[in-house]
């Protein structure tokens, strides 16, 4: 059992309930005594949820799972902060420590058009994997690679390129931004490609498909809040925003907008001559 | 039971390419006329969806997850081994098709670990072309660095990030192949039968995680790339959602299970602070290339760390060990922290530790160097423990982390059930008793990116198909008894969280079949489980309804699960007296307390089949011989 010592807490908790998509959600409030300050937030949570169960109430549905802060399962706003107060971190690794005896604490979904409410506090982030479907990728299949050690890469550009690919796609960014937009998120993956030698053939019509599908999802537009950066748990910058817009710049200026895979459906001429 | 691994014949380093030879092909236009099951997304999974996508397969993806790039390949942080031989140190496949066969203690099979090694290379090659930030030097080329159990550089990494790197990579592959139409993804759906028909695996049942529906999907082959069973141990490096579920419902369908009790325990972790601890974190190992791991020598020694002057630390891997150092493989690594806790001298508030120290190589590479390489860890150590690592040493303790345990399959990758195959941890071949560092990423790519392509064309080219629906008997009946043990188990309306009962059963394994094995424990343990599986059955309880997103019904399902397999992982571990790899029996050892195999009489992987309910596992011994690698103690003194 948690040890019940001085250092112990008790908070209230205060939680969106919502029971499906288009249900309407409600905040309730929940007491949680014997806290460790060792505890992990979502191990509190965990604390309630098993109080609630034993009283044989439904528990919060929420999502987490790696609880290391890489699967970018979990998300939830605390007491308004995107991920909690700790900056640049995923809330499986806020700590309990971080709060007082008494406290009350305020626990949202993401709140964005685009991740609908699946229950309390679980969103559809689905729209993220068909940004991705549309152009996140380099077009190689398996068995085409050349050795590896065939291809350079600028040490600098590798790190950038790695700085934007630690992106793990739980949606904060889109979470704490006024017009809810996901181009930190979709700049990050056209970046890790502009910024690399593979990426380079199709980064055309890469940035015009994702950012096509982007606008298609209903996320918003940038207006350089920079809150996505401040909440970003792996510190994705908003410089690669810029390097999107101009990515997409010299796409609609220079570039031959070739359809993707996604979008060849649309094109009725085939790309490749028949052969005799 | 038929155990034929079908090993082709001829030398070995020509077996893999003569076995693709005489594989039968699949007509590009009729590719698409094959449906392809793949449960599991990770790395295994998701590289045999995209390149099966490529092939033109008609593929279809399941996932517990929202987004396949949530699954916990994507926690693996350290690095991925090839036989490059870049740096110059004397690499080559055979150097790595030996470390990995000596790193499992020789309870591998020969002919897969060479075609393991083999196709290192490959993946190093297809992983670039990808756009996979791996690390570089400043000419441009890859960098490496070393791991556990070898004493050269072969593995390639991206920071502390290296299994979200290669997860995404295999995820952007897969997702090209959606956006072409072969590949559907259906996410939020956990797998909970296998349906054979005609006596072959034909098509799944699986729970809709948000509605409760059971949908049945058939196909004409079945490949289970459900990752490991560690959260067995309730407190594991594992994922929450990690499970041996798939994996067991095959094995009661009819597939071989092959040495359960092969669980690795990691010796990076940090200790868990209490009761309330939900999961154990990881520090990659990478992290023993620059840290000395170190108790005091005194017992219950309560100064700080930095207040025990250093004739007064005990280097104990370095001591025990001197070739290889604080580099040792994790089995050994593990045993040692273990040992020296035992006798008292363990660390920090609960004795449950060992001190991981970076002074020396602060002073010896600078601060800069060290944050550069291992920053992320640092970082996460700290936010964890609220201790700083680069002023005072770290904590760390083994925890469980890989399985190396799972589904028996042949050189196709196929179980013993035609047409259900098992890939990356999921099944058991490559790694013996004990996984290498740098290996789980390694085997899983090559199972899904380069070996399953080939095999699962081989098979579907060379069967005849009876037509299948999922509306046939077979799929209805598989799916009424999956909603009966839902609805037995919502009945049981108790006092008891599923959580609570998994952490009790993680105790007993834990306590009686953790690090140290003897026969006494076992048996204890054989009497525990049944009476934890008996409470679950009586006293469990989980509010709400199954047709609804309901999360403690997920958990009770996966809990039910482990209450029946952690008993065969038990037999099995009283079953191997010998001490092997991950597999510590107290009663196998050599005077100086180091592991003692027995070849004569445990050279073999133990096959277990299920004989139905209430009956014993049915046990089946796949004999393993050695032609290339001679036999020996394992030491690495």
């Amino acid at each position: 059992m948690t040890a019940k010592n001085k250092n112990s807490l008790s908070v209230t908790i205060r939680v969106w309930r919502q029971n499906g998509v288009e249900e309407p959600g409600r905040m309730m409030s929940y007491k949680v005594k014997d806290i460790s300050p060792d505890m992990s937030f979502l191990e509190m949570l965990d604390l309630l949820n098993e109080d609630l169960i034993k009283k044989g109430d439904k528990p919060l549905t929420v999502e987490s799972d790696c609880r290391e802060g890489i699967c970018g399962c979990c998300g939830l706003v605390v007491n308004g902060d995107v991920h909690g107060p700790d900056d640049h971190s995923t809330v499986c690794q806020l700590h309990m420590r971080r709060f007082k005896d008494g406290d009350v604490i305020t626990v949202e979904p993401w709140r964005i058009k685009s991740f609908p409410i699946l229950k309390d506090l679980a969103v559809d982030r689905s729209a993220f994997e068909r940004i991705m479907a549309a152009g996140g990728y380099v077009s190689v299949n398996t068995g085409a690679a050349p050795e590896a050690n065939s291809i350079a890469v600028n040490k600098d550009d590798a790190e950038e390129a790695m700085d934007a690919a630690a992106c793990i796609g739980c949606g904060a960014c889109v979470a704490s931004c006024p017009n809810g937009a996901a181009m930190l998120f979709t700049s990050a993956k056209i970046s890790q490609f502009a910024l690399l030698p593979q990426g380079s053939p199709e980064r055309q019509r890469r940035v015009l498909n994702m950012l096509e599908t982007m606008d298609k999802e209903g996320f918003g537009n940038c207006s350089n809040e920079y809150e996505c950066e401040a909440v970003c748990p792996k510190e994705v910058k908003v410089s690669n925003i810029a390097r999107m817009n101009r990515e997409f710049l010299l796409a609609n200026l220079f570039g031959k907008a070739e359809p993707t895979a996604a979008t060849a459906h649309l094109k009725s001429t085939p790309d490749i001559p028949e052969d005799e | 039971m038929n155990l034929d691994a079908k090993i082709p014949a001829g030398p070995i380093e020509k077996k893999w390419d003569s076995h693709k030879f005489n594989l039968k092909l699949v007509n590009p236009n009729n590719r698409r006329k094959y449906d392809i099951l793949i449960v599991g997304s990770g790395l295994a999974g998701a590289s045999a969806a995209a390149s099966l996508g490529e092939l033109g397969f008609n593929v279809k993806v399941f996932t517990l997850h929202d987004s396949p790039r949530r699954a916990h390949s994507i926690a693996a942080q350290g690095g991925i081994n090839a036989a490059k031989n870049y740096p110059n140190d004397g690499d080559s496949v055979w150097r790595l098709f030996h470390d990995t066969v000596k790193g499992g203690d020789y309870r591998a099979r020969e002919a897969n670990v060479y075609r393991l090694a083999q196709i290192s290379n490959q993946i190093i090659d297809h992983c670039v072309a990808l756009g996979v930030p791996f690390a570089r030097e400043y000419g441009g080329l890859l960098s490496t660095r070393s791991f556990g159990g070898a004493q050269l550089s072969r593995t390639f990494y991206a920071r502390g990030q290296t299994g979200q790197q290669l997860l995404l990579g295999a995820y952007s592959a897969m997702m090209r192949q959606v956006a072409a139409g072969t590949v559907e993804i259906l996410n939020r759906r956990e797998m909970v039968d296998i349906v054979i028909s005609h006596g072959k695996a034909r098509g799944i049942v699986a729970r809709n995680l948000v509605t409760g529906e059971l949908e049945s999907h058939s196909g004409h082959a079945v490949l289970l790339c459900t990752g490991g069973y560690a959260n067995v141990f309730y407190l594991s490096t594992n994922a929450a959602a990690c499970n041996v579920s798939a994996a067991w419902a095959a094995y009661k369908r009819g597939a071989g299970f092959a040495n359960p009790c092969f669980t690795q325990i990691h010796p990076t972790c940090i200790p868990r602070s209490g009761d309330h601890q939900s999961k154990l974190t990881l520090m990659s190992e990478s992290l023993r290339n620059d840290g000395r791991v170190w108790v005091p020598k005194a017992k219950g020694d309560k100064r700080t760390a930095n207040q025990i002057p250093e004739d007064e630390r005990d280097y104990f891997l370095e001591r025990r060990y001197p070739a290889f150092g604080n580099l040792v493989p994790r089995d050994i690594a593990s045993r040692a922290a273990k040992m020296v806790v035992d006798e008292g001298k363990g660390v920090g508030p609960t004795g449950q530790s060992v001190y991981l120290d970076f002074r020396d190589s602060i002073k010896r590479k600078g601060l800069d160097k060290i944050r550069g390489e291992y920053g992320n860890l640092f970082d996460m150590y700290y936010q964890i423990t609220d201790e700083d690592g680069y002023k005072a040493p770290m904590r760390i303790y083994p925890a469980p982390h890989y399985t190396m345990g799972g589904l028996w399959v042949d050189y196709n990758l196929m179980t013993t059930i035609p047409g259900l195959f098992a890939l990356g941890e999921a099944n058991f071949s490559d790694h013996g008793a004990n996984r290498l560092g740098a290996s789980a990423l390694m085997q899983g790519l090559a199972d899904g990116f380069f070996i399953a392509p080939s095999t699962v064309g081989g098979y579907l080219g060379a069967g005849k198909f009876e037509p299948v629906s999922a509306s046939d008997p077979e799929f209805g009946a598989a799916a009424k008894t999956a909603q009966e043990r839902v609805n037995k188990i919502l009945a049981v309306k108790g006092k008891k969280t599923p959580t609570e009962i998994h952490r009790q059963l993680g105790n007993v394994m834990w306590n009686d079949c953790g690090l140290g094995r003897n026969e006494a424990d076992l048996k204890k343990a054989l009497k525990k489980i049944p009476e934890i599986r008996g409470e679950f059955w009586s006293d469990v309880t989980v509010p709400g309804a199954d047709k609804d997103f309901n999360q403690t019904l997920e958990k009770a399902m996966k809990v039910a699960d482990f209450l029946e397999f952690s008993e065969l992982l038990v037999k099995d571990a009283l079953e191997r007296k010998e001490s092997c790899g991950a597999h510590y029996r107290e009663e196998s050892t050599t005077p100086e307390g180091e592991a003692k195999r027995d070849d004569a009489n445990f050279s073999h992987s133990n096959v277990w089949t299920y004989a139905g309910e209430g009956k014993e596992a049915v046990l089946n011994k796949e004999p393993l011989t050695f032609e290339h690698i001679k036999m020996a103690e394992r030491s690495y003194k």
